[in-house]
């Protein structure tokens, strides 16, 4: 069976045509998992059983006549997420021993859509890291190349699409971290707009940033599971109220007179030339569809590494502070004091990366510190904010690159956060403004992929998604699958 | 005290911590009952897990409202929660979501009136919306401590006075001003034996005449108005006495001890230093419009001062008592219920903030509890004004009342207490108590006045006490004069 060349939205067609049962789809993923997972590290905890008794409930429903399109579809979910009675890890020591009491909004939406849970990913450690090397698992290796990275945080899910032994995956983005792996692995992967889709039960890094979305084959894919897991919820205040749209339905729009911007800086040195090579490519294939293209400065977004360093430490050195060894995850041995029992349960709990974010932003909230750098950086976050707004006041999406090189090597960038970090320096404006942004497949540079970003103003998934199909229907980047696992 | 007789200027703010009495906690839906078994109300949310998030209470912004506009205060149209950061383990997030900068409820002021009469405006400086944490328990545990996180989460009102006290006595008059009209509010019961309203205050000396602020002292967690006063004092002198013996303040945290009615700082690890706030990211700030506001200002119940200033105007009442009968919504409802009763609100005020309140004082009962209802006692005192019994027969009626829970005329007619008022009955007694004392009689006619009470006493013992004193005095003049 070649089930997994199939897109989810195809196995759901082919699911609702009785073509194949969600038994059957189910056992042959989770057979791919169990023959490929272990040379690529992409699952923490793999739910066979609960992925078949979930697939027999979809079988049943499908046999009623009912469910939707994604009934009986495998889904991963990153470690990030609550699932109950499931290990909910996050990739960190610290939570090795956690298993959730409860559903995160995302998995109760995708659950309640008939999806089948095949387990759940690996992923930086608190969804710190643009590699997935500092999940306390170890890293994951990008189905491409296995001596490369996935990207990070969620590069497990990643890995796991793009080796199709998961149709389709959650992520997380806080700073880039589903359409950097996303562009290191040939894949759609769809950050929509903060609050579009409820943080509950999604464990915190930078409250302010965090933001779910999908790994997923095609701009089809991602919008079913977009449109499924978006909406407001009560349970976040964050969350906006605001309809959902119907994704898939919105994707035939047409992109002729589609106003493109690009932005000037995502194009200057430190950009990988094969990757801008084919980002260039991409948009004056665009043009040729009609579109217009003008290039736009946006003067602050160089600003945005620095900024979002500050931001998202503050916010995470607060979140992590729950992590105490009082109430869940790890405790130290013979706490001989209270200090004791605190400072060895996160010391030994928490890996380097995530110590290292903790104290910068403990360090930019202290007293004397503050204005300096948490409030500087608020007032950065709201002028990257102001220039996007102009942008949007004359374009109708931006594009760029989403990463500046392809996937690198594991090892090679370990020892540098601050490399570490500018890998980032494409996707994080999004994330300070609070924007929906796609990474799409565009091309090849040294035979590993290279992704397109597309940004759009707020609550813009149903163009960015429309912009993402016609580039898809026109190209088949996003079918090419990395050898060893077609 | 002997402070400021010794040229000492007192100055003191109090941080009051108001309990919100809202039915659920302010950022879940568990309950905030008190009294549970430990960890019974605790939710996901309460326990801090991971991903969990804070959903505003509306109910208690709404009290945060009603307090405002009940000090003429400014309600803040946008508020904002932040996060204050220290590690303890009875803070289950490691942070508690406070206000800093920007609280719902910024400057009002509040009227004291002192038992001499004074009258006094404190500054309020704001008022802002937190929750509280949980509870270590040390005790029966061995060499471990427990956690129970029921109160976690709970909501407080924290209100913050200017340091406008210059006394513990005004210190004691404001915060019971405050009690009285958060209970009027019906935003908190109050109780101060279950932590439900308790306060901080922050106390510094200055020699009499200087205007900048000497360094302060907070004395920590004060649940009783007698704890505040007696801390404040003790504070107040050690101060004194170390300015006095060539030392300084030193600006501290610190615990009164009530067993031995001192203070003393509090362990440096019981004291964080650097809270490092940050504006809440899990809460978008708190957007409170007109209509709210003018919705909740309808639904405010006739305050404190203003059902005092009615009592003395429309009762004649003096302003003390008025403030006394209405210290609280319950009182002042049973006063009023009295006053319309019998007819004769002065009588009524004197039996409510004397027999009244001595009885409920005495079996430590609340206005609420009374085994002798507002229509009872109304009913009682309407007895007095038709003369049927006297002031004095009236007390033992009210104890009986009390005891037995009946009615006035019932223990009347059942213990034959009704007052002698047929003249010829009085006179018959007088007679009788004239013809068994010629020596007094003779005395009294020779011009010893001051045996007239002696007289009156004798007819009152001869009558059980039943007959009218005012008739017995009249009778008694006559007849003792003479034919």
């Amino acid at each position: 069976m070649n089930l997994h060349r199939e897109t989810a939205a195809e196995i759901g067609r082919g699911l609702a045509a009785r073509r194949y049962s969600s038994v059957e789809v189910t056992r042959h993923f989770l057979a791919r998992i169990e023959r490929a997972n272990p040379a690529l590290n992409a699952f923490v905890t793999v739910t066979a059983e609960r992925a078949l008794a979930d697939a027999k409930r979809a079988d049943a429903r499908l046999a009623r006549g009912e469910g939707g399109p994604l009934t009986g579809v495998p889904v991963a979910h990153k470690d990030i997420f609550c699932t109950t009675g499931i290990l909910t890890s996050c990739g960190s020591r610290m939570l090795a021993n956690f298993v959730a009491p409860y559903d995160a909004t995302v998995v109760e939406r995708l659950d309640a859509a008939g999806m089948v849970l095949l387990g759940k990913t690996n992923m930086d450690e608190f969804a710190m890291g643009s590699s997935n090397e500092t999940s306390f698992y170890g890293p994951v290796k990008n189905p491409w190349d296995t001596a490369c990275v996935p990207g990070g945080s969620s590069g497990g899910s990643a890995a796991a699409v793009a080796s199709r032994i998961a149709p389709v995956a959650t992520g997380t983005d806080t700073g880039g971290s589903i359409r950097q792996p996303g562009a290191l692995t040939g894949l759609t992967g769809f950050k929509p707009t903060y609050g579009r889709v409820s943080r509950y039960g999604m464990i915190a890094f930078a409250s302010s940033l965090d933001q779910a979305g999908v790994l997923a084959q095609s701009a089809e894919d991602a919008a079913l599971v977009l449109g499924a897991m978006a909406g407001h919820d009560a349970r976040d205040s964050t969350s906006v109220a605001a309809p959902v749209p119907d994704y898939a339905a919105g994707l035939g729009k047409p992109v002729k007179g589609l106003k493109i911007g690009i932005i000037r800086e995502f194009f200057g040195a430190g950009l990988e030339a094969e990757t801008g090579a084919a980002v260039r490519a991409a948009i004056e294939a665009f043009r040729g569809e009609g579109a217009t293209v003008e290039e736009l400065s946006l003067p602050n977004l160089p600003l945005s590494v620095p900024t979002y360093y500050v931001v998202a430490p503050a916010e995470c050195s607060s979140n992590l502070s729950r992590f105490d060894g009082v109430r869940f995850g790890h405790r130290c041995k013979d706490p001989r004091d209270l200090l004791d029992l605190y400072r060895r349960s996160r010391g030994e709990g928490f890996g380097a990366e995530v110590k290292r974010r903790i104290m910068t932003g403990t360090y930019v909230l202290s007293a004397g510190y503050y204005d300096a750098y948490y409030l500087k950086a608020q007032k950065v976050r709201s002028l990257i904010n102001d220039d996007f707004r102009r942008a949007f006041a004359k374009v109708d999406v931006l594009m760029g690159p989403t990463a500046p090189t392809p996937a690198f090597a594991i090892g090679a960038k370990t020892d540098d956060p601050i490399l570490m970090y500018l890998n980032d320096i494409y996707t994080i404006g999004a994330n300070l403004a609070g924007l929906p942004a796609v990474s799409v497949p565009c091309g090849l540079a040294g035979g590993l992929p290279v992704g397109l970003q597309v940004i759009g103003p707020h609550f813009a998934e149903e163009r960015l998604l429309a912009v993402a199909h016609a580039w898809q229907r026109a190209t088949d980047w996003h079918r090419r699958m990395p050898e060893g696992y077609a | 005290m002997s402070a400021a007789a010794n040229g000492w200027e007192t100055v003191i703010g109090l941080e009051i911590h108001a309990q919100l009495a809202t039915h659920s906690k302010i950022f879940s839906a568990s309950a905030t009952a008190y009294g549970a078994p430990p960890n019974a109300q605790a939710s996901l949310v309460d326990l801090g897990y991971p991903g969990t998030l804070p959903v505003l209470n509306r109910e208690a912004v709404r009290m945060a409202v009603k307090f405002g506009l009940a000090i003429g205060a400014s309600v803040a149209p946008r508020s904002v929660f932040a996060r204050k950061n220290y590690f303890y383990p009875d803070l289950p997030k490691g942070y508690q979501i406070s206000q800093y900068e920007l609280p719902v409820v910024a400057r009002g002021e509040v009227g004291i009136l002192l038992e001499d009469g004074t009258r006094k405006t404190v500054g309020v400086t704001r008022a802002h919306l937190e929750e509280d944490a949980g509870k270590s328990l040390h005790e029966g545990l061995g060499r471990m401590s427990g956690i129970d996180l029921n109160r976690a989460g709970t909501p407080l009102l924290e209100i913050v006075s200017e340091p406008d006290l210059r006394s513990a006595r005004e210190a004691v008059a404001y915060m019971k001003k405050i009690h009285t009209l958060v209970r009027y509010l019906e935003i908190c019961d109050g109780n101060m034996q279950e932590g439900s309203f308790r306060c901080d205050a922050n106390v510094s000396v200055r020699r009499a005449g200087v205007t900048k602020l000497g360094t302060r002292c907070e004395i920590k967690n004060l649940n009783s108005f007698r704890f505040v006063e007696r801390a404040i004092n003790h504070e107040v002198q050690r101060q004194v006495d170390l300015i006095e013996g060539g030392g300084k303040v030193v600006q501290e945290t610190r615990l009164y001890d009530p067993d031995r009615d001192e203070t003393r700082p509090m362990r440096s690890k019981e004291e964080a230093n650097d809270y490092r706030y940050f504006p809440d990211p899990d809460l978008l700030p708190l957007e409170i419009d007109a209509d709210f506001v003018a919705d909740v200002r309808a639904g405010l119940p006739e305050l404190p001062d203003a059902k005092a200033t009615r009592f003395a105007r429309e009762h004649g009442l003096s302003d003390y008592d008025a403030g006394v009968l209405t210290a609280s919504r319950e009182l002042a409802a049973y006063y009023e219920a009295v006053a319309a009763g019998a007819g004769e609100p002065k009588l009524a005020a004197n039996w409510v903030m004397g027999e009244l309140s001595g009885f409920l004082n005495r079996d430590v009962l609340e206005i609420g509890a009374s085994p002798v209802g507002a229509a009872a006692l109304a009913g009682m005192l309407k007895r007095i004004v038709d003369g049927t019994i006297s002031g004095k027969l009236a007390k033992d009626v009210f104890e009986a009342m009390w005891s037995e829970g009946k009615d006035a005329d019932a223990v009347i007619a059942e213990r034959g207490l009704r007052q002698i008022t047929d003249t010829g009955a009085i006179e018959t007694a007088i007679r009788d108590v004239m013809a068994a004392n010629p020596g007094h009689l003779a005395d009294y006619r020779a011009g010893k006045d001051k045996l007239f009470g002696f007289f009156v006493g004798q007819v009152m013992k001869a009558t059980a006490g039943k007959a009218n004193p005012a008739q017995v005095n009249e009778l008694l003049r006559k007849l003792l004069a003479g034919p």
